[in-house]
């Protein structure tokens, strides 16, 4: 069997033309990373807003984890069936999954915006207002700061969860690596669907290691006290970073 | 005791999901599997694939074989051939309903027959050792090649060899498994010179393929000749004047050694009572009037007395 | 909802099913991650070792786990087994970690305490050192329960029944009412199983509620 992996991932043929593996994984990493960030660019304002204020933190707390438990396939169909006969052209099969993708990133990235803002230490928040910052200075400066690792954390959070997602996808005509999935199942080419499977778990690894890069240098080295290289830690804590309160989801 | 509690709590934990899969274990297959489906004679389980005729066909099957005391288990829903047919062989499921011409095909790559009985006759040839058919019916369910009427008027498409010139900027859509299916794009090929611009994998002729050719996703669609879709759409069915979809009667697939007598007899009473007609009208109560296949499978063997 | 109506039965030997196939894998999981987390406790070196594998794991797509399993395992293919090892390994891949880390957070005072009252490794670990994982334990275990559910529905494509079959016969007729009641069935399961596990946490840490009591 690994033979026969090995043997589809090398043919060359595989990789080219327009269901290669080349463009079948930029199709793939196109369709999460532009829903990981319009989810952002939605799910981080308003966290930060409900953390800042405390308003709709009930809410909050409970979505993520409601969010998880909703089964993407049956999302998917719904989405389909509901939104595609409304599109003509090729949008009829992105929109609907568009939308499921972006629904599904958007719970993890929310909870870590308003757990992050809401963890910040009262001490650097009652600094902040005595050094004369007003509500969205304080904001700006100190919270969404400090709230950094949880938000990144939220992100890779559903980074992975939408990579997978959009591997499901497929069944409802979506290109990227699900294809392969999708496509070695329906004439039971079992080398396809273990390499369409490898490199989707290969990409989810390559971007969450990249996002993990990211956070390193994004994060205030203040936070992750990287400026103590030269003390040893307590080895309990291990070589990882604090630990997320997240955890991966589908 | 802090320990008593704790395990309290565990054997309660323990007991709560032993109840659900005792529950879920006497009175189906799951606790069992697949493989120990009692093979007491007259028992059998029922598969189908991953279209509502074929399920509906299932549910037939498994309602007249009820009705003459035969165990059922059903197992719909399984996915493409090239899925079934490995189960049927290893014993997760005994019987499905098929159609005789890509069968053949599917079984003798040199299949040649077209007409309703030479294909019969090749595929009883061609089918593997420990499985058989039994008598085929005059219903039939032909894959096709389909256009929206504009389209057709657009090209002037009569047939599907119209279409070879056009080809090159048009988009094909259908099953995934058609990208490599002797009836499918290698086949439209062969017979017809027709290399498309695209090939859309979508689904077996469902409301994807539908949708995908009534929003101009693709210019042509592979759909099923019973989809009430294609009357309701106004859309074209393409002539097949070379026959690349033989003849399709349904026919029952089965296990060698789960034939009966009783379990033959049932079915072949079936395949006598299905022509075109029913069975188009069945599948429109089951896809347009979004009626239960059982129900509808009940319904359909009650008014012909065979359940 | 007349289709519901109508179809409480299946809906229920469905929910049944899906019950099994998500829960047996979370009881398994649970006692293979126990032993797993506690070595990469023990050994410093294999956390890491340990961490890394169990997520590489997590990233195989669900789908393709059920369609290679037949293959590694020899089973059938429509065999269920199939579908309750893939989960199992999911389930193991989430909780290692969280296992680990409970059992890192319980204080060193305590072990050393235990260690001084006479209390031997073996029993240490049974009568110290899990009890007071069980709340971290939990939650990662509520995370997982979660999670299994809403894979589950995925073997819909591969033609095991349980309440993603809802998915895919509603979709192949265009029939929107089984889909959602396959989604809140698949929600309302998975609110289930966070209950009892809750609940079964409430029971297995008294010390918690008593420590709330006298404050």
């Amino acid at each position: 069997m690994i033979n026969r992996i090995f043997a589809w991932l090398t043919d060359g043929a595989h990789w080219q033309g327009s269901d290669g593996i080349l463009r079948r994984l930029v199709e793939h990493l196109g369709y999460s990373l532009t829903a990981v960030i319009i989810a952002a660019l939605i799910a981080i304002p308003l966290g930060l807003y409900i953390g800042h204020t405390g308003r709709g933190r009930v809410f909050v707390v409970n979505l993520a984890g409601a969010a998880r438990a909703i089964p993407s396939l049956g999302l998917l169909f719904i989405a389909v069936l509901w939104l595609g006969p409304k599109f003509s052209g090729d949008i009829a099969f992105l929109a609907p999954a568009g939308l499921v993708l972006i629904v599904l990133a958007i719970p993890p990235i929310l909870s870590g915006a308003y757990a992050g803002v809401e963890g910040v230490e009262p001490d650097a928040r009652d600094a902040a207002r005595g050094m004369g910052m007003r509500g969205p200075e304080v904001l700006r400066h100190v919270e969404l700061p400090c709230a950094l690792p949880l938000i990144m954390s939220g992100i890779r959070s559903a980074t992975l969860q939408v990579i997978a997602t959009a591997t499901i996808a497929a069944v409802v005509g979506l290109g990227g690596l699900g294809r392969f999935l999708i496509d070695g199942l329906a004439v039971r080419d079992t080398p396809q669907t273990a390499s369409g499977a490898l490199l989707v778990a290969l990409l989810a690894l390559a971007v969450d290691m990249v996002l993990a890069l990211v956070q390193r240098f994004v994060v205030s080295r203040g936070l992750t006290g990287r400026y103590r290289t030269a003390q040893t830690f307590d080895s309990d804590a291990g070589v990882t970073p604090p630990a997320p309160a997240l955890q991966h989801s589908a | 005791m802090k320990r008593t509690r704790i395990a309290l709590a565990v054997t309660a934990a323990a007991a709560l999901f032993g109840v659900a899969a005792c529950g879920s274990g006497s009175s189906d297959p799951l606790a069992a599997g697949g493989s120990a489906s009692k093979a007491s004679s007259g028992s059998i389980v029922v598969g189908s694939a991953n279209f509502p005729e074929s399920a509906l066909l299932a549910e037939i099957y498994a309602g007249a074989l009820s009705a003459k005391g035969v165990k059922v288990d059903k197992k719909l829903n399984i996915g493409s051939r090239e899925t079934y047919i490995p189960a049927l062989k290893d014993g997760s499921i005994d019987l499905i309903p098929e159609y005789t011409g890509v069968l053949d095909q599917y079984f003798n790559k040199n299949a040649k027959a077209t007409t309703s009985d030479d294909v019969y006759a090749e595929l009883k040839a061609a089918v593997p050792a420990t499985l058989t058919v039994l008598n085929k019916s005059a219903a039939e369910d032909k894959d096709s090649v389909v256009v929206t009427q504009k389209t057709a008027a657009k090209y002037g498409l009569k047939s599907i060899g119209d279409l070879a010139p056009q080809a090159k900027n048009l988009t094909l859509g259908g099953p995934p498994e058609w990208k490599t299916r002797p009836t499918g794009v290698p086949g439209l090929k062969r017979v017809y010179n027709l290399d498309f611009k695209t090939f859309r994998p979508l689904d077996a002729g469902g409301p994807l393929s539908v949708q995908a050719l009534k929003n101009g996703q693709v210019d042509a669609v592979n759909l099923f000749t019973t989809d009430p879709s294609i009357a309701d759409n106004g859309f074209v069915i393409l002539d097949d004047p070379k026959s690349l979809f033989a003849a399709q009667n349904v026919v029952p697939l089965i296990t060698k050694s789960k034939v009966t007598p009783t379990i033959s007899a049932a079915l072949d009473a079936i395949s006598a009572k299905l022509d075109t007609a029913t069975l188009g009208q069945l599948v429109k109560e089951v896809v347009v009037d979004k009626k239960d296949p059982a129900v509808v499978a009940k319904e359909f063997l009650a008014k012909n007395n065979l359940g | 909802m007349t289709w519901l109506q109508d179809h409480l039965g299946d809906v229920l030997d469905l929910t049944v099913r899906h019950i099994y196939l998500a829960g047996v894998p979370l009881i398994l999981g649970l006692l293979i991650a126990l032993p797993l987390g506690w070595l990469a406790r023990r050994h410093r070196g294999l956390y890491p070792i340990l961490i890394v594998g169990t997520s590489l794991l997590y990233t195989i797509p669900s789908l393709a786990l059920f369609i290679m399993l037949p293959f590694l395992l020899g089973t059938q293919i429509l065999d269920p087994t199939n579908v309750i090892v893939a989960m199992t390994i999911y389930t193991v891949a989430l909780l290692v970690r969280t296992v680990a880390d409970g059992l890192g957070a319980v204080p060193e005072a305590v072990n050393q305490s235990a260690t001084a009252m006479g209390y031997k490794r073996g029993r240490r670990f049974m009568s110290v050192e899990l009890p007071l994982a069980v709340p971290v334990i939990s939650a990662g275990l509520r995370v997982a329960a979660v999670s299994n559910v809403s894979i589950v529905s995925v073997a819909a494509l591969i033609g095991v029944a349980q309440l993603g079959s809802l998915f895919t016969d509603g979709f192949n007729r265009a029939f929107m009412e089984p889909i959602i009641v396959g989604v809140i069935s698949c929600v309302l399961l998975a609110l289930l199983f966070d209950g009892v596990i809750i609940g079964v946490t409430r029971l297995a840490t008294p010390w918690q509620r008593a420590g709330k009591a006298s404050s």
